[in-house]
């Protein structure tokens, strides 16, 4: 049994709100120059262009790439054999997101309640936490910033086997259609199939955390990648919604067992900055 | 390239119809933030005949809720938030004279139709490239409703603060024609 004291927690969360905000992970930078390159829309390769200009002068600044620095949402992977000592794991989580937010100068963006009051609660807390429980004795801690506009244009759906997969196809081609300029495209385009209502929103959220630089691992699923990202390239949303062929720059599918009744659907949409950062704590 | 178009503030009619959907403009003067909140509150005071907080007569709205700045520089990051959210009140503030909105995002129906009556303009900035556009934020100070935070309305002197005309003064829209233009 392995045992770590969750004081060792808060720093890492801290850093790990901080530079995803400043630093462009290298596989969007790759991509964005990708299709920069293929962009025909003068305006579109502009808006290209200022994107990669500001990922350098955010590096250089230490600023966010973007002032909406996002709700925390932290994907926890604990080892069965850790033990956890020295305090709540959760409120160790919580302070480091406090720390990173208020120290890194990042915006604080969630209200206490979401419908009445909306009193913003100051320092980003509480952040959004799932833990998976898995073999070995580490601790791996990832942290995504998930901004509103992009989050905004996600949606579940409950669709019939009847619909197959073309049905699904055209369900997330027809989201992206519908969120026109709002996400910030170019965007990333997580897509959940199968489990539960719930369950496909988890998974399309964490189908975000996979480099876009890399292919689904099933290569008929890939296919389905490839195909779904090729439709929406030709919708002509373009960057910012200006106009273009860039409108997104991956898809990716994760997809798991459901009821023989059931094929429930989810596309969590992620914009350009596509913040996620992990470490491992061994 | 698109056209490259300097304006300043606050804008007159004439320079804005000159203006075509695409063209890249670079904005110079004073420009005020708003976001939701804010924009509630100024439609309330013009609705009960009040005084605005600031001269709203040629004035431009940034929609934006920056990031808090390092000390010593005038702003943290600060690109537009989505502009949709604000179309309820923005027919009413062009009513009264404003004459160009920052955003990301199309515009509804009666917004635009309120931006041809008024002769007024919708430019998209650059929603994630924050750390560019604050760049050309050469100064701000909060000028009211302090209590909103983030979303207080902010004075803003900008220097070249680089947009793209979005709806134009003849109700052309870019978030339609473009993609006209591209879709396969
Ligand atoms: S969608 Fe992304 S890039 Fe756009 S404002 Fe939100 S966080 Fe920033």
């Amino acid at each position: 049994m392995k045992e770590i004291n969750v004081s060792e927690i808060i720093p890492v969360v801290r850093k790990l709100c901080i530079d995803t905000n400043y630093y462009a992970s290298e596989d969007v930078v790759i991509k964005i120059k990708e299709f920069l390159e293929k962009e025909v829309s003068p305006t579109g390769r502009d808006i290209l262009q200022l994107i990669l200009e500001n990922h350098k002068m955010a590096a250089e600044e230490l600023m966010p790439m973007c002032q909406d620095t996002g709700v925390a949402v932290v994907f926890v992977e604990l080892g069965q054999d850790v033990h956890l000592v020295g305090g709540d794991f959760y409120e160790a989580i919580n302070e480091g997101v406090r720390q990173g937010y208020v120290d890194g100068y990042l915006r604080k963006s969630i209200v206490e309640d979401p419908v009445i009051e909306r009193k913003n609660t100051r320092d980003n807390t509480p952040a959004i936490i799932y833990t998976d429980i898995v073999p070995g004795d580490s601790l791996k801690i990832t942290v995504a910033a998930k901004g509103g506009g992009a989050e905004n244009m996600s949606e579940v759906k409950m669709m019939k086997a009847a619909d197959g997969i073309e049905g699904v196809k055209d369900f997330v081609v027809d989201r992206i259609k519908r969120s026109g300029g709002n996400p910030c495209p170019p965007v990333v385009v997580g897509v959940g199939i199968g489990g539960s209502f719930e369950q496909c929103a988890l998974l399309a959220k964490k189908s975000l955390l996979r480099p876009i630089t890399e292919k689904n691992p099933d290569p008929v699923w890939a296919a389905v990648e490839e195909e779904i990202l090729e439709r929406i390239n030709k919708l002509g949303i373009g960057p910012q919604g200006l106009g273009g062929r860039t409108t997104a720059l991956a898809v990716s599918i994760l997809q798991m067992p459901c009821h023989i009744a059931s094929m429930p659907v989810a596309v969590n949409v992620n914009c350009h900055c596509h913040r996620h950062e992990s470490v491992v704590i061994e | 390239m698109a056209n490259e178009i300097h304006l300043r503030t606050p804008l007159k009619t004439e320079d804005l119809e000159k203006l075509k959907v695409g063209d890249k403009v670079l904005l110079t003067g004073k420009v005020y933030t708003a976001r939701d909140a804010a924009h509630k509150r100024l439609v309330e005071l013009v609705e009960a005949g009040k005084q605005l907080p600031f001269d709203i007569e040629g004035a431009a709205i940034y929609f934006v809720g920056p990031s808090p700045a390092r000390p010593g520089k005038p702003i943290g990051s600060a690109g537009p938030t989505t502009s949709y959210r604000m179309d309820p009140y923005s027919p009413a503030l062009l009513d009264v004279g404003l004459k160009a909105m920052i955003g990301k995002g199309p515009r509804g129906p009666k917004v635009i139709d309120s931006m041809v009556k008024n002769k007024a303009v919708y430019l998209a900035s650059i929603g994630g490239a924050a750390v560019v556009t604050a760049q050309s934020v050469k100064s701000c100070k909060i000028i009211a409703y302090e209590d909103l935070g983030a979303e207080a309305i902010r004075e803003l002197e900008v220097e070249e603060f680089p947009a793209f005309v979005a709806n134009d003064t003849k109700g052309n829209d870019i978030f339609q024609l473009g993609v006209e233009k591209y879709r396969r």
